[in-house]
């Protein structure tokens, strides 16, 4: 597990970011005569959006490490959002977080100690979150705006360059590898993705541990949506549905394996940058939507091709 | 040379059935199986001796078309024969009955039994009620009636599945029959059906191939035997031309002194350690009271499921409702889970049943898998130490004596003796005081097997108190101060000293009065 | 007598999906102040497209897998349909061929990609889904379309509807009153579901899905099945496609809506009995499972506003109920939880 060992997956994935910045450099150059992707501005502005997304890829693939997935990331970041801005002031904030804490203690409580499977609980979780918001709202979008720690983290910059996001995202990222790397949370967090039944029998508390990582999960979610609502200046309806999906991608085209017990931090730092890149060079070459999904999907159809490969069932 | 041995070069005789020569399989550096030639004939018996890693699971997946090997050629009946797969092999008549079952749990026995090539009917779907008759006459052929076609694999006991795994292997009309410690989990009056249709079988002409690692077994079976050795075959004699020691000697390849290391005499009783009063567990455990001494290794001997497992799992806080007391150097403690059980002050070790699902993550290092269990001794706060974690993986793998190559190792690339050798340094790392054994020896190689029986001892001698559980009488007679005999979840007797006797522990395994006992039963 | 026992042992899931659905369906039908059979009708019209996207997803998780992508399969298919269905006669009857076709060919590619590039379900089809959702945008880039009139009508409506419209009968009594959505799905379990889970390759779906390795250690052919799998899920979201083209009359490719059919073939999958980790459960099962879904939906509408349920009639409170109901439902089996009193089979 040395820092600087680099994985197949990374090193791919790497290269699949130069490609993607190449081919947009190419086509803004012969359609437009400039070469927006290599401006630091324009760069730095794609890192801002994407710390978003990095910090719910980066609460997911805790769950995923484990074994599990949690569907009820979308409404755990719209409800934070939502209710944190509703609230206001440093109560909404604390409000914000606090929603994210107890839904992760509810998914994890439903996974460890009911062992309902997590796909299904966190989905029902999640439609119970979506029925909280519609009640709370009456259905329409909410009017109160964001609070001045969500413009701040979602908004604002330092030296109008460097965007509060990023290093929000990396305070976030640089906590979990430690976790991941250097505590024994982290090393019964592999084990368990390997194999629970083993890591009971070798006396670790294994429901802790599992609670632990769900709830590492919705709070990342929470603070992700409360960061998104600073960018927007305010909380919106369904702000969270864009990110369960990438996120999963981005875990898994970082190398983290689905089924749970492999994955190195910085692949999903890879997989969420590729995805956000992937993501703004098509928006730039103008794409209708309908060739963006088209092409999002085929990419990570053929990056897991090349790496992502399963073995075949012998025995 | 005794002069019913063959040289292990035989190139095969007219009347062989399986023809093998030069056959190699290495896996990465590792050479599984170098140059090796074999056959065996129809209408016979043929057991494989070795101990793990020696070459025997290569030789029977290349066989059974599981795995191809790198080099060499096999010929079956005569003919030139690769396998590609289980499927192919198959067709050619080759069937093997393996350790890892090959059944699916959730589908019925008549469904595993006739999956691959089910009765049809005219429109080419599977015609339920044929295949319901086919199940029905491979039960009646293993003597397992009392089987229904329709139950669901899951809802059988461990011993039933494996009969069904041997009808299902059966129903597949085998010229050559393998057999994997396909034993190994049955009851005792199974493995008597099992021995009497294998006989059968040879009789009617079929070739059987045989591995296991009891002695008693191949003696009661088989007719010819092949020892093999790091991946050579080494030796094959005919039944009753070699003495044990002298094929346990091939198989090591080097001379033993004693089996057993010595027990200490003891004339004061010692302290316990562990002390159990009026443990009950519906409706597997029934008022049992027993104490195991600092220093002591106590068996538990009986038949297979008269409560021992659910014993050893009730005392390391798995189960739950159980009722009773526990006691830990004299204090009460109540264990609600294996996690406390590891910690002060009780100090509970549990070597498990299984160790590839229950024991180890496989994926992982040997030296992550080695430290899981003692990692909060080995932490600094919330980080872990890793200088001392390291220090302390690599003198466990020293004093364990583990043979690997690099301790990243995933710990699926070793034998299955080191598997069991990573479980148990596993719990010497926690420097635990009371070790519950879980029929640890089951699947290992000899030569193991005597490093792990001093390992035990070496531990009691330090002041452990350790649980053995075992199905095997031998190592009962071998290594415990004392045994109790389980029937039906009680203690129905218990042995000291030279009363630990193959003859008392049968009798008492199957709750008979013995000598002196016949009045106290009476 | 023991096989009946062992039979109703293993059907329990089924058993207490059916048991869900009738005790929902009797308060449905208890509260409802105006209930007729063209009720029934309506209720079979907001149905099917839901139970052929579960029957999709049970496939898929039979063999121990998971398909992200048949709620977008469904769109596809269905802004295909938008393009293919308005013809007459022949071309009508093509038109629908071609539509089950295409939804095949998506679920064969699921196969393809899954069996043959080794990739994990779970994301290879949640990648399929987007381009399939892609492909819908580029038929449909805003909702439109035209569907043949006589036939949708025909074929959401009632037996006797049909005889009706095409003036081939009037009035069969009470054969005439069934909804034809019933009938449709009698007709596709009868001529492809059932057929297939007695095939080998059938079986072993079921053979795979309980224990991949035992099934190829056994010789089952386990390429093929999971191949088999994913393309029947691909046809029966075809299915739903069709029927929700002829349902709404237009193609439209809505993906949020994509999204949370998905979803909800997951949760009928589960609480009709079949397991997520495979080997377990059936269609039947699934059916019912997608049937109750449906049924809270259906409770919330009728609920009287002045009786002590009224609250729940508000709007803005459905969501909420569904989700917990839907919560309770899966959590059911958790039961089992505090019947287990050895851990270590939890965790196995």
């Amino acid at each position: 597990m040395t820092a600087l060992k680099i994985d197949k997956p990374i090193a791919i994935g790497i290269v699949f970011i130069f490609a993607i910045l190449a081919v947009g450099t190419i086509y803004t150059l012969t359609h437009i005569g400039t070469a927006p992707l290599l401006q630091p501005t324009y760069l730095i502005q794609q890192l801002h959006f994407g710390a978003f997304l990095g910090i719910t890829a980066a609460g997911m693939m805790m769950v995923i490490l484990l074994g599990h997935i949690d569907l009820s990331v979308p409404w755990t970041l719209t409800a934070s959002a939502m209710l944190a801005a509703n609230i206001g002031g440093v109560t909404g904030d604390l409000t914000g977080l606090g929603v994210g804490l107890a839904v992760g203690l509810v998914n994890g409580l439903g996974v460890a100690y009911l062992r309902v499977p997590s796909m299904i609980f966190t989905l029902g979780v999640n439609t119970v979150l979506l029925g909280l918001m519609v009640m709370l709202t009456g259905g329409h979008a909410p009017q109160s705006a964001a609070t001045d720690l969500m413009l701040f983290i979602g908004r604002d910059r330092t030296f109008d360059v460097i965007p509060h996001s990023v290093v929000l995202w990396i305070l976030v990222s640089a906590a979990l590898v430690f976790m991941l790397t250097r505590t024994s949370f982290g090393r019964y967090m592999y084990a368990i993705g390997n194999r629970e039944s083993a890591t009971y029998l070798s006396g670790v508390n294994t429901p802790w541990v599992i609670v632990g990582a769900f709830v590492i999960c919705s709070l990342c979610a929470s603070i992700a949506g409360l960061a998104l609502a600073g960018y927007s200046a305010r909380a919106f309806q369904a702000m969270g549905d864009p990110y369960l999906l990438p996120s999963i991608a981005a875990v898994v085209l970082g190398g983290t394996h689905i089924l749970g017990g492999r994955g190195r931090y910085a692949g999903t730092v890879v997989g969420v940058i590729l995805i956000v890149l992937l993501q703004s060079v098509l928006s730039l070459m103008q794409m209708d939507e309908a060739y963006r999904q088209i092409i999002y999907g085929a990419v990570i159809v053929v990056m897991l091709l090349i790496y992502g490969r399963g073995d075949r069932v012998q025995s | 040379m005794h002069e019913n041995a063959e040289p292990a070069s035989d190139a095969g005789t007219a009347d062989d059935f399986l023809v093998m020569r030069g056959i190699s399989k290495s896996y990465g550096g590792v050479h599984a199986l170098s140059d090796v030639d074999f056959s065996c004939r129809l209408g016979s018996i043929h057991a494989v001796l070795g101990e793990n890693g020696a070459g025997k699971s290569t030789l029977i997946k290349i066989i059974s078309g599981v795995v191809q090997p790198d080099r060499g050629e096999m010929t079956l009946g005569g003919l030139t024969v690769a396998h590609t797969s289980p499927l192919q092999a198959q067709a050619q008549g080759v069937v093997c009955v393996f350790q890892e079952l090959s059944l699916m749990p959730d589908l019925s026995v008549a469904d595993n039994i006739c999956i691959t090539d089910p009765p049809r009917t005219r429109f080419g779907l599977i015609d339920n009620r044929a295949a319901r008759r086919r199940t029905e006459e491979l039960l009646a052929r293993v003597g397992c009636e009392d089987i229904h076609p329709m139950e669901r694999v899951s809802n059988l006991p461990l011993s039933r599945r494996q009969m069904v795994e041997i009808a299902k292997a059966l129903g597949r009309n085998p010229k050559l029959l393998i057999l994997d410690e396909a034993t190994s989990a049955l009851t005792a009056s199974d493995v008597e059906k099992v021995y009497a249709i294998l006989h059968q079988l040879r009789d009617d002409g079929l070739a059987l191939l045989y591995i296991s690692h009891r002695m008693h077994e191949i003696e009661a079976l088989a007719d010819t035997s092949s020892v093999f050795r790091n991946g050579r075959h080494i030796e094959t004699f005919r039944k009753g031309t070699r003495t044990d020691d002298e094929i346990v000697q091939l198989m090591i390849g080097r001379d033993l002194e004693t089996v057993y290391p010595p027990k200490p005499k003891r004339d004061v009783r010692p302290d316990p350690g562990l002390e159990v009063k009026h443990l009950t567990w519906d409706p597997a455990l029934k008022d049992i009271s027993l104490t195991v001494g600092r220093g002591e290794i106590v068996g538990i001997g009986g038949l297979d499921g008269q409560g021992q497992r659910e014993l050893l799992l009730a005392l390391f806080g798995v189960l739950r409702g159980v009722q009773g007391e526990t006691f830990i150097d004299g204090k009460r403690e109540k264990i609600r889970s294996p996690a406390q059980a590891k910690a002060d002050p009780i100090n509970m070790a549990l070597i498990p049943e299984d160790r590839k699902t229950e024991g180890l993550m496989l994926p992982m290092g040997i030296d992550e898998n080695l430290s899981i269990a003692a990692l909060p001794q080995l932490t600094r706060g919330p980080m872990i130490d890793t200088a001392a974690e390291s220090e302390r993986i690599e003198e466990m793998i020293r004093r364990v004596n583990i043979k690997i190559g690099n301790r990243h190792d995933p710990v699926a690339t070793l034998s299955g003796g080191n598997q069991q050798k990573v479980v148990i340094g596993k719990w010497l790392m926690t420097g635990a005081r009371i070790v519950l054994l879980n029929d640890p020896t089951r699947g290992i190689d000899v030569g193991t097997k005597q490093e792990l029986y001093r390992l035990f001892r070496e531990l009691a001698d330090g002041g452990a108190s350790i649980l053995f559980y075992t199905t095997d009488y031998d190592e009962l007679i071998g290594s415990c101060d004392r045994v109790f005999i389980l029937y039906d979840g009680e203690i129905v007797r218990e042995l000291t000293g030279d009363d630990i006797t193959e003859t008392n522990i049968v009798s008492s395994s199957l709750n008979l009065p013995t000598g002196n006992d016949a009045e106290a039963h009476a | 007598m023991k096989t009946l026992r062992i039979l109703i042992g293993q059907n329990l899931g089924l058993l207490l999906a059916i048991g869900m659905f009738v005790v929902l369906y009797a308060l449905y039908v208890g509260m409802h102040p105006r209930y007729s059979m063209n009720v029934v009708t309506q209720n079979g019209n907001e149905m099917l497209a839901l139970i052929f996207v579960s029957m999709a997803q049970a496939s898929a998780v039979l063999v121990g897998g998971l398909d992200l992508s048949v709620g977008p399969l469904m769109t596809l298919t269905n802004t295909f349909g938008s393009h293919v269905l308005a013809g007459t006669g022949g071309n009508l009857i093509l038109g629908v061929l071609a539509c089950l076709a295409v939804g095949t060919a998506g679920g064969f590619m699921n196969g393809v990609i899954i069996v043959y590039g080794r990739i994990q379900p779970i994301i290879a089809t949640l990648a399929t889904g987007a381009f399939f959702i892609g492909l819908a945008l580029l038929l449909r880039p805003s909702p439109g379309g035209r569907v043949n009139g006589d036939f949708s009508w025909a074929l959401t409506n009632d037996i006797n509807e049909f005889g009706y419209t095409y003036g081939w009968w009037e009035d069969l009594g009470w054969f005439g009153l069934l909804p034809m959505q019933f009938l449709i799905l009698l007709l596709v379990l009868l001529a492809v579901w059932f057929p297939f889970k007695r095939t080998v390759v059938g079986r072993g779906v079921y053979a795979v899905g309980s224990a991949e390795g035992a099934a190829y250690m056994s010789g089952v052919q386990v390429d093929r099945s999971k191949l088999a799998a994913f393309t029947l899920a691909g046809f029966f979201a075809g299915c739903a496609g069709v029927y929700l083209t002829l349902q709404m009359g237009s193609g439209n490719a809505d993906a949020p809506q994509a999204g949370e059919y998905t979803l909800r073939s997951i949760a009928a999958v589960v609480i009709g009995g079949t397991s997520l980790f495979g080997g377990v459960g059936g269609m039947v099962g699934t059916i019912f499972g997608a049937m109750v879904l449906r049924a809270i939906t259906f409770i919330f509408r009728v609920v009287p506003e002045d009786s002590i349920f009224g609250f729940m009639a508000s709007p803005l409170l459905q969501p909420l109920f569904e989700g917990v109901i839907l919560l309770l439902a899966v959590s059911l089996g958790a039961a089992r939880v505090f019947r287990i009193r050895n851990r270590l089979l939890l965790y196995t």
